[in-house]
């Protein structure tokens, strides 16, 4: 497209319906950002990673490494020092013009207080696609109910946002996501504070979408369900470390590396585990949330690296439930070598 | 009977109150806008800082004899950019920076009227004065209210959408900055305005209680808007004509006419009264049904 005419249709439609969107390929590439706030700090550093059409990636982090930040550069509300984001092969600029990025913010971050019916909010997925005075067509509303009904929640459409369980309020942002017909939904932590039966709804409708041949970048502190719905895996700390496949991205090494020891983490040796000649040992990984558990041999490398925890981490930890009662764990086989 | 009647008429016989209640009414009703969007975000006191902000530019309008809208608009940005200074560059919370920045700007304006007490009437500034106001005045205020009602209309669900979530918005191409830039300017400009009628000490009310009455009473944007700005224009028209009666406070009855609409929806609201709330049981509503619809999912 030149710019002639993206002009003159910027200014069309000013007071047309913006059109609908291409259908363009959900991929994701990130190259070499480096992202500096205005404080000085750098919370990114050369990041790189792509992501093809049709995948739920994980994106896997201690709190403050960059995984926040990573997606504000992605939604272009920050403007990288160096590098590029390329989403379904155009700038990021032109992509989120076009609105298939899609955003379900984490619940922390909504005022559920503010006087909006679920209806009004899945209706805002919309706005992207309507005239400046955001008046809703029969399409629109079509899409609202559609996009209702596909996260269940029908029936509840003229509550008040606030009035919702903590799964519903989830699906409420989903289905605003579905509504404006987002090709690469972002996620922001979306089983913190869910049910397990919402867990599986929300994993359920991530993979239809998959199969649709959308891109899911979810950032989760759930690292056991990681294995069990996504393709590929995103690590960071405050630069990429490691992108890839699940099976072989998402390994203790690389876990470890990623978490610098603030992760809560349990090691059965093979004498505690049986009795027999078996060497092997169990590691449990968790970041208080659903634990990753790795099968096989030890290594004296994984000894638990030097931590270098917070006092707000250190208190986390404190306070943190017994491993006892974190919900089951995903078991893993380990990839790493045998010494 | 027929005396009473046409004692109660008797207002509008004179031009002045015709005036006065129509332009108190246009204000009311753009005040009441604006309030719909800044009690959600904690911003009601932004209102309050920028009413008493405003003196100074207008102590110094009059001194030079600017026109007084220009003077205080000039003073609300100053004071706006001040407050945002401030914030930006030390640890101090929102809710100290605001009280820092109006009383310095408050006490300037008074120190300079002090200073000159026969070219400004300190008094019309700080308790407004809508039954002595000028023709050119009255238009530039009706000017000032018309636009700011005509561009809310325009763009309140784009408001609504970035109060609401500003990270969506951004991300479906609503332009974020640009539009709370209008939002402050627009309050900035309605709050001069309401000098006129209800005085720099009261825009903190009706730039906050129309939105916090409607709050009680809907769950629904659209309607809170509907209802906040009928509040605020039926308001502004009837205190305007009360205070014939109770002879000239007609900020002060304007505001209280708010208040004891508000007491009334505080208590009697059908969903989130003091009443409704005790009906049903000490639980907050929300708590209740969230129990009841988490075991069903």
């Amino acid at each position: 497209m030149t710019t002639r005419t993206a002009t003159a249709r910027s200014w069309f439609s000013f007071f047309a319906r913006a059109p609908a969107p291409p259908k363009l390929p959900a991929s994701l590439a990130v190259s070499n950002v480096t992202v500096t706030y205005p404080n000085g700090n750098t919370a990114l550093t050369e990041a790189s990673f792509t992501l093809a059409p049709g995948t739920i990636a994980a994106l896997v982090g201690v709190n403050g490494s960059g995984k926040s930040t990573l997606f504000k550069a992605i939604m272009g509300f920050i403007e990288p020092v160096s590098g590029s984001v390329t989403i379904a092969g155009l700038p990021a600029r032109d992509a989120l013009r076009l609105g298939i990025v899609a955003y379900v913010p984490q619940s922390e971050e909504v005022d559920w207080n503010f006087p909006v019916l679920v209806e009004d909010v899945v209706m805002m997925g919309r706005y992207g696609r309507m005239g400046p005075l955001r008046i809703p067509s029969t399409e629109d509303r079509e899409k609202v109910t559609a996009a209702l009904a596909r996260v269940g929640l029908a029936d509840l459409r003229q509550r008040q946002i606030g009035e919702l369980s903590g799964g519903q309020k989830k699906r409420v942002f989903l289905a605003r996501a579905l509504a404006q017909e987002g090709r690469i939904i972002l996620l922001d932590e979306p089983f913190t504070g869910v049910d397990v039966t919402t867990e599986r709804q929300i994993i359920a409708l991530m993979r239809e979408l998959r199969a649709e041949g959308c891109l899911m970048l979810v950032s989760t502190h759930n690292l056991g369900s990681v294995p069990e719905f996504c393709d590929q895996v995103v690590l960071v700390n405050r630069t990429v470390l490691a992108a890839g496949p699940t099976a072989t991205t998402f390994t203790q090494a690389n876990l470890e590396r990623a978490f610098g020891g603030v992760l809560r983490r349990f090691r059965l040796e093979g004498t505690a585990l049986h009795d027999d000649a078996d060497r092997r040992s169990v590691t449990v990984l968790t970041d208080d949330e659903r634990p990753v558990v790795f099968y096989g041999e030890a290594k004296k490398s994984d000894e638990p690296l030097p931590t270098n925890q917070s006092r707000a981490e250190a208190a986390r930890q404190a306070i943190a439930p017994s491993p006892a009662a974190v919900p089951a764990p995903a078991v893993v086989p380990s990839k790493e070598p045998t010494p | 009977m027929s005396g009473l009647l046409a004692m109660l008429a008797e207002p509008f016989g004179y031009d002045y109150m015709w005036k006065a209640m129509w332009v108190s009414a246009l204000v009311g009703a753009a005040c009441a806008f604006l309030s719909c969007y800044l009690m959600l975000k904690g911003w009601s006191l932004m209102g309050d800082a920028l009413g008493h902000a405003v003196v100074p530019g207008v102590a110094i309008a009059y001194l030079m004899a600017w026109p007084y809208a220009a003077g205080a608009f000039i003073a609300g940005l100053v004071a706006a950019l001040g407050m945002h200074l401030v914030r930006s560059r030390s640890r101090l919370r929102e809710d100290a920076v605001i009280g820092i920045v109006f009383t310095t700007f408050f006490a300037a304006g008074l120190l300079i009227a002090s200073l000159n007490p026969t070219s400004v009437d300190i008094q019309s500034i700080v308790l407004g004065n809508i039954l002595a106001i000028g023709d050119d005045e009255a238009r530039q205020v009706v000017w000032i209210a018309g636009i700011t009602l005509a561009v809310l209309l325009v763009v309140w669900k784009d408001l609504m959408a970035v109060f609401f979530d500003e990270q969506h918005a951004r991300s479906i191409g609503i332009p974020a900055t640009a539009l709370k830039i209008v939002f402050f300017t627009l309050l900035a400009a309605t709050t001069v305005a309401a000098l006129q009628t209800v005085g720099a000490c009261l825009v903190i009310a009706t730039v906050v209680t129309p939105g916090a009455t409607a709050y009680l009473l809907t769950d629904r944007f659209s309607r809170l808007i509907q209802i906040a700005v009928v509040l605020g224009a039926v308001t502004g028209f009837f205190g305007a004509y009360l205070s014939y009666f109770v002879n000239g406070a007609t900020g002060g009855v304007i505001v209280t006419l708010q208040t004891l609409i508000f007491l009334a929806a505080f208590v009697f609201a059908p969903k989130h009264g003091l009443l409704a709330q005790r009906r049903r049981g000490r639980a907050p509503a929300a708590v209740g049904v969230a129990s009841v619809e988490g075991t069903r999912s």
